[in-house]
């Protein structure tokens, strides 16, 4: 096998393959170091931080749905400054790209954790959540709205000269107007997308499944959402894309970068296979060597829309 | 805690609609302690997505069993599976009871229904930390009695088909208010209603008491945070890391 490359560079950063972790799928990093050799995965991207420690939302929290998960953890993370004591010292040995997943309330308190972390060594760009369909304030308020999204782009860009990275909310009508907003105020990169709002019902005691009623879906079953939302996406910006959503396998993953996406994200999965995005980045090179594609770069974008529907695909 | 692909033995009916499943893992068996579990993942596919929690029930060797009701998709595809074929395993996972410490002479497993699943291993572990074990075991009925490798078992059922007619509680609190065991220690595991019959008997009684707890999860080891637990002093501790097995006066059920 010929060596096949892998690795990009996002806003001066350089990914060593283009397999990342999603944020509030794999914790701070170290809680999977026993299950999968984490200098192998493409970048790491924290659970989402806040200013203060957040419990989260009561029980219960989690639902399985068909080929999916409901989850509605209400952003429960340490808190920046606990972070940046407990698990920047790891992170910052870890030999590979680390992304700091922001979440909040207000848009000061989105400035204050970055400028917190911009204080310290190990995080290596930033990931905004404006996206979380599971708490009240904040979240998924700003990833809704055009004025907010740029609001938040334009204050945070002005603190870091690191990769900005706006993770975007498919609940609304036009992921692009989003996407517009935070490209025209400076963000390096878009990530597409977080979990599609959902609901299950208990159908004995005639109760919501979650405490929250709705929660966010996410799994194999929204990966042709994402993969139609970052196909809207790539032609309305020039940024890249990071794409996510249900990816479990490298073929997953392939039509994510052909659509248009530069990276993926892995979520889900890791939940049942922590290695999955080391199993990933592997099979995209062994498809790329055996297809005599020398970076998997040269895939990204490549979607061919115009000329008809794939001959090639079995039904069967 | 290993993630392995592992050989499915078989398995055996242990009451009704309850069944144990062997698979082979040396390093499983080897490194589990009583009151821990396993994540497991029981068809390749995409449905179920997510693993399934099952305390260890049992090792032997190479061996390691589980032992489950079939209640859902889950439960059903992994009673489908057939000697040779392999399962995914995560584990061993989370807390195991408090046992070799010195503050009991006693140790108390009190079981309802599938909650005699982590008994086996705790009769074990005690035994081989000297103490004395009593069992009060508890079901709906004759037929769904699981007493395999326990040891001075007394068993109640909601009908009374066997043993004493009423909760597994109930019997217990006869003989704990009689003060019938030296220094006792309370192991509990069962539905929620039980577990919280047991926090009321422990605190009456004065009697020290932890209790291993199910609930949905996804990940097992912490990365998910979908299996929160209310704590008494504020907050949430997670099922899958903290716990499964918490001291009763640590949290809320």
């Amino acid at each position: 096998m010929t060596i096949v490359r892998s690795s990009f560079t996002l806003g001066g950063v350089v990914f060593k393959n283009r397999v990342l972790v999603a944020s509030g799928t794999f914790g701070y990093g170290d809680e999977c170091a026993d299950l999968v050799d984490v200098s192998r995965i493409g970048g790491l991207i924290t659970k989402s931080l806040s200013l203060n420690p957040r419990d989260g939302n009561p029980p219960r929290r989690i639902a399985g749905t068909a080929s999916g998960m409901l989850n509605s953890i209400g952003l429960a993370n340490i808190g920046a400054r606990r972070f940046i004591a407990e698990k920047l010292p790891y992170l910052s040995r870890v030999e590979t790209a680390v992304v700091a997943n922001i979440a909040a309330g207000t848009v000061e308190e989105y400035c204050e954790v970055l400028s917190l972390l911009e204080q310290h060594e190990g995080v290596d760009g930033y990931e905004i959540n404006v996206s979380c369909p599971n708490v009240r304030e904040g979240g998924l308020s700003f990833g809704t709205s055009c004025p907010a999204t740029a609001d938040i782009t334009r204050r945070l860009r002005a603190l870091t000269r690191k990769p900005l990275i706006i993770k975007l909310t498919p609940n609304v009508t036009h992921i692009s107007e989003i996407a517009r907003a935070a490209e025209a105020e400076g963000a390096d990169a878009l990530s597409v997308m977080n979990t599609v709002i959902g609901m299950a019902v208990d159908v004995k005691t005639r109760k919501p499944v979650l405490s929250t009623v709705t929660g966010g879906l996410s799994g194999p079953a929204v990966k042709p959402i994402a993969l139609a939302k970052v196909f809207e996406v790539v032609r309305a910006v020039k940024i890249p894309v990071i794409g996510i959503g249900g990816i479990c396998t490298p073929t997953d993953a392939l039509e994510f970068l052909i659509t248009g996406a530069s990276a993926v994200q892995v979520g889900t999965q890791n939940f049942i296979d922590p290695a999955a995005a080391v199993t990933i980045a592997e099979g995209i090179s062994k498809f790329c060597d055996e297809q005599g594609i020398r970076d998997v770069g040269e895939l990204v974008g490549t979607l061919d829309a115009k000329t008809g529907v794939s001959v090639l695909e079995s039904w069967l | 805690m290993i993630q392995e692909l592992c050989v499915v033995l078989g398995h055996r009916p242990a009451g009704e609609n309850i069944f144990t499943l062997g698979f082979t893992s040396p390093a499983i068996a080897r490194m589990t302690r009583a009151g821990q579990f396993l994540n497991i993942k029981v068809g390749g596919g995409a449905d179920p997505l997510l693993r399934r929690p099952f305390s260890v029930y049992h090792t032997d060797g190479a061996v390691v069993e589980i032992v489950f009701n079939v209640i859902g998709r889950g439960t059903a595809a992994l009673c489908r599976k057939q000697p040779g074929e392999t399962i995914d395993v995560l584990g061993p996972l989370g807390v195991p009871f408090g046992i070799e410490t010195p503050d009991f002479e006693t140790g108390v497993l009190v079981a309802g229904g599938l909650g005699v699943a982590p008994m086996p291993l705790a009769t074990r572990a005690l035994r081989a930390s000297g103490k004395q074990v009593v069992t009060f075991l508890g079901a709906h009925n004759a037929g769904s009695i699981v007493a395999a490798h326990l040891l001075n078992v007394r068993l109640s059922t909601d009908d009374g088909s066997s043993g004493f007619h009423g909760t597994v509680v109930d019997l217990a609190r006869q003989s704990l208010a009689r003060r019938e065991f030296r220094r006792p220690k309370i192991f509990a595991c069962g539905p929620t209603a039980m577990l919280r019959a047991v926090a009321r008997l422990a605190e009456e009684l004065e009697i020290a008491c932890e209790v291993s707890l199910e609930g949905p999860m996804a990940c097992g080891f912490g990365i998910c945070q979908g299996c929160p637990v209310e704590l008494a002093g504020g907050g949430y501790a997670l099922m899958c890391k903290d716990g499964p097995v918490f001291d009763i006066r640590r949290i809320i059920l």
